[in-house]
């Protein structure tokens, strides 16, 4: 169990979300609890209406049969009304699943079945018609719930309710079902199963992780009070509901608080809805802050020459003077005035146009960062921070202060949290937001956490002596040894080479041979904007990754890698010395990575053995087919001969093979 | 079901027919009487018969030069046939100004995209909305009352349909810089946004690939589900019509060679050798 000791933290009758719901219904009644982009306009519901739509919400789980205990599954893209239905579900008792909406009725059946979930709440058609297919063999579901009625209205709807059909229902019988809607909500307690999130899993079959009220609340509350998150605040909700992090901020975090929850339109639409609802608290995996800044960079390449130049004078200026400021560190009162004319130029228009205006709090996880990006947003005055966690921990385990911040560390451990380092690296952690267990797997639970609550990460790293900030290296698992005995840590090199806008993905290897080498994806929006100045024309993402200038630049950007990685006596060994670039993206619908977008080492090293033996081989091309799975569940394969290159190698490595 | 040369005139609403999937498919909206178009000498349709049933998603199929728009526009009233006459709604209908045309609550698509390539494909959806409108243009410039209150009115409907096809992300986009395929899903908003009883498409899948044929046969599919259109269409792609339609007209040659289900007409020799082909005297 964890150590924690009780929870003096919070008054003990805000012990579930519900709870914390009431009290918001009355002391924030009249503030903005959601907001959502409907027909062309921002629908708004205060607490108080909130309140009353869960309730309802609730009434008509009731008067469906839902019982204490039954797990209660949810799919679809972020709404309020899908939020709502966890926070109901949890005060009938229930136990909300949120599921990622991306999932192919496969992987889905697999968690359903798990969890043997009683009921199904889907977003949309989409989502319905999955659950339909997934219950051939999936037994358990009794009631499938829907939110947008389009389409649905030709289906069996025996065992089918319109969301909104069940809230009417559930207002209708408010007088005999509210005493034991309420006596349900007061039996909640610290130790209640608040949601269970099902990891992604780099390796294996999903766990479910049952994380309890406690976990949820103290670190929401602890986390919180870091950021000094206030009512009033803005979040927008666009990640995916089955990630911890969202539960985290548009559950925990925002009824601790009484803050916001903005939902974008569609999923096409989030950068406008981002611009303007302008968050102050916002979360983002480094993928986007990526795809902004490239965005940006492709947008100037466009301007007219002296927009350009200013663009650039005024970024060279503030990559210095801006995380300083941001810092409070002292700045001259020369630098202070050309910083305030560069906001008025630069940096204020250019924050507008992202949305960014008015963050007090950004946060990146999940991957690590490339300086040049980090640094850029820091420079315009966005306070990007870093956090490391997982959804083990309910997200928090280590996080950077402000005016600590930096972009190699994951920072300092959060508040309530114990970080150790193991001998051979890994790191432990021990929290009130540690996981009660995994379900129905207590074989992994104890794999993982200890007697004493100690849960290992599955990361190696180490804390910086000068400053206690951790670093991360890599996966523990996957950092392994080259055959001459040096440290293999596929990662580090990985993440060196993501840092070019060009490169979008790629996977290196080496484990227990003699050289590393690597596949690469190329990003189609920043080498097609390439291509398409230069007048090169492509019909595919096949033929613009297999074309000489594309190979040309990929290779440019090995080398300066190898470059670098040779600078670092430990991991000198893991330059790439031959790449090729792969004929298509890496994608979770092929199980190439997980949903959350990590690569699956072990299924890329299997599926493209080919590949790997021909980069070994000391072969110029090779031929392969691969098969691919379409959105919709069917397959097909792609063909392609790809070019394999050599890269250049440099110094301090004791390799006999100077593979040119 | 075959409605072919009825002579009664079919005005209640509750006769008419249950589809396979379980849809209520009315009386008869519109029947077309021994039609027979011609352009100076050329016979375009010759003597057609058949009816439209309110709620139904009815085909026109045929080889190219079949007639097939031609009969669109006498459907929509653009054209008046020399001989034959049209029953729309219970009443025989005369010749009609382009403007009774548009009034008359059947609004259209185009085989060739006729949008206002300038305009946000908001605006483009609003002008669908015209019709809805009823402020003069003097009221329209001082924007107090009426026309702000019927503009809202307006947007709302149009937000609808926009949100119902999916198009939230190009709202503000100008037309000219849609792909093909979006084009289209625009040009059927705005035949919707004028809350048609009948909705006629002329070939709307017209030039698509495969998934955005998906995603229109899904739309086409879900309007009628949803409002309960009366849809009729043109298409060539023989296997969108009869996994889409509820009834199929065949044409060849401005003569009606077939009429029924998609089962059929498939069965149907005739229309089987007009599509593989069997030499014409």
């Amino acid at each position: 169990m964890t150590t924690t000791a009780s929870p003096k933290a919070a008054p003990d009758e805000l012990c579930s979300v519900p709870a914390l719901l009431a009290r918001n219904a009355t002391r924030y009644a009249r503030q903005m609890a959601y907001r959502e982009k409907e027909f062309g306009i921002w629908q708004s519901w205060t607490w108080a209406e909130t309140n009353d739509q869960v309730r309802a919400m609730a009434l008509g789980f009731v008067a469906l049969g839902m019982k204490q205990g039954d797990y209660v599954a949810i799919i679809g893209r972020n709404r309020p009304a899908l939020y709502w239905s966890m926070v109901a579900a949890q005060s009938v008792g229930a136990i909300p699943v949120p599921l990622y909406q991306d999932a192919v009725a496969e992987e889905m059946a697999y968690v359903l079945d798990h969890c043997g979930a009683r009921f199904v709440v889907c977003g949309d058609q989409e989502q319905v018609d999955k659950v339909i297919e997934v219950q051939e063999t999936v037994h358990c579901i009794d009631e499938i719930l829907y939110l947008d009625k389009r389409g649905m209205r030709k289906y069996d709807h025996s065992h089918m309710n319109w969301l909104e059909d069940v809230m009417r229902e559930g207002r209708a019988a408010q007088t005999r079902l509210e005493p034991e809607l309420n006596k349900r909500i007061a039996a909640l307690g610290w130790d209640s199963t608040c949601v269970m999130l099902y990891t992604s899993g780099t390796t294996g079959k999903p766990k479910g992780v049952v994380l309890s009220n406690r976990n949820i609340i103290i670190t929401s509350k602890n986390s919180s009070e870091f950021d000094n998150l206030r009512p009033g605040d803005e979040i927008l909700a666009y990640l995916p509901m089955a990630w911890v992090g969202d539960f985290i901020f548009a559950i925990g975090q925002a009824y601790w608080t009484g803050f916001c929850v903005n939902c974008p339109e569609s999923a096409q639409t989030m950068m406008t809805d981002l611009r303007e609802i302008g968050p102050t608290y916002y979360f983002a995996p480094p993928r986007i802050f990526e795809t902004m800044l490239t965005t940006v960079m492709i947008r100037m390449e466009d301007a007219s020459p002296i927009k350009r130049r200013l663009f650039h004078h005024f970024m060279e200026f503030a990559r210095d003077t801006g995380p300083k400021l941001l810092d409070g560190k002292p700045v001259g009162a020369l630098d202070r005035l050309k910083y305030a004319l560069g906001h008025a130029l630069v940096y204020g228009p250019l924050k507008d146009t992202l949305g960014l205006r008015r963050i007090r709090v950004a946060y990146t996880a999940g991957e690590a960062i490339g300086p040049e990006i980090f640094d850029f947003y820091r420079a315009l005055g966005i306070n990007l921070k870093q956090l490391y966690g997982q959804t083990e921990a309910s997200v928090f385990i280590t996080q950077q202060p402000d005016g600590e911040v930096r972009s190699d560390t994951v920072g300092v451990p959060s508040p309530g949290v114990e970080v150790r380092i193991a001998e051979n690296g890994e790191v432990f952690y021990r929290s009130p937001g540690t996981f009660e267990s995994y379900y129905k797997n207590a074989e992994s639970t104890a794999s993982t956490k200890d007697a004493e609550g100690w849960v290992a990460t599955g990361d190696a790293g180490f804390f910086e002596e000068a400053t206690g900030h951790l670093r991360i290296i890599d996966r523990a698992k996957d950092v392994g040894k080259m055959a001459d005995g040096g440290m293999f840590a596929p990662k580090y090199v990985e993440n060196k080479l993501k840092f070019f806008p060009n490169i979008l993905e790629t996977v290196v290897f080496g484990n227990g041979r003699d050289r590393c080498v690597a596949f690469v994806n190329i990003d189609l929006s920043a080498v097609g904007s390439w291509a398409e100045r230069n007048n090169i024309a492509y019909s595919s993402y096949q033929e613009l990754a297999g074309l000489k200038p594309v190979l040309d630049t990929i290779q440019a950007h090995v080398e300066q890698v190898n470059e670098s990685v040779a600078q670092d006596k430990m991991l000198s060994g893991c330059q790439v010395h031959r790449f090729l670039v792969l004929h298509k993206e890496l994608d979770a619908d092929d199980g190439e990575m997980t949903r959350t977008r990590k690569v699956r080492r072990r299924i890329v090293e299997e599926k493209y053995a080919d590949l790997i033996d021909a980069l070994y081989a000391d072969k110029d091309s090779i031929y392969t087919e691969t098969e691919v799975t379409y959105e919709d569940g069917r397959k097909g394969k792609l063909k392609a001969t790809l070019e394999i290159r050599d890269a250049r190698v440099f110094g301090t490595v004791a390799q006999q093979v100077a593979a040119e | 079901m075959n409605g072919q040369g009825g002579v009664m005139l079919d005005t209640n609403p509750d006769e008419g027919y249950t589809t396979a999937d379980g849809r209520k498919i009315g009386g008869v909206a519109m029947e077309m009487r021994n039609i027979t178009l011609r352009f100076g000498g050329v016979v375009a349709i010759k003597d057609i018969s058949f009816d439209i049933r309110w709620g139904e998603i009815r085909a026109i199929i045929g080889p190219n030069g079949a007639g097939k728009s031609s009969m669109l526009n006498v459907i929509s009233g653009f054209y008046h046939p020399q001989e034959g006459e049209v029953i729309y709604k219970g009443y025989r209908r005369p010749r009609m100004r382009p403007y009774q045309v548009a009034q008359q609550g059947i609004a259209r698509t185009f085989q060739n995209i006729a949008l206002f390539e300038g305009m946000s494909v908001l605006d483009n959806i609003m002008t669908g909305r015209l019709h809805h409108m009823k402020a003069n243009m003097f009221q329209q410039a001082i924007w107090w009352g009426r026309a702000a209150r019927e503009e809202a009115e307006n947007r709302e409907q149009v937000e609808k349909i926009i949100d119902f096809l999916e198009i939230q992300h190009i709202r503000k986009t100008p037309v000219s810089r849609l792909p093909y395929g979006l084009k289209k899903r625009v040009e059927l908003a705005r035949a919707l946004a004028a809350e048609p009883s009948i909705l006629l498409l002329d070939e709307p899948m017209a030039g698509m690939n495969v998934e955005e044929k998906e995603d229109m046969c899904r739309f086409i599919l879900d309007v009628n589900d949803e409002f309960g259109t009366t849809t009729v269409l043109i298409e060539h792609d023989m296997g969108v019509v009869m996994d889409l339609s509820d009834r199929v007209v065949v044409m060849d040659y401005g003569k009606k060679i077939g009429d029924g289900t998609p089962d059929e007409v498939r069965n149907n020799q005739e229309v089987i050798n007009a599509y593989l082909g069997v030499a014409h005297d």
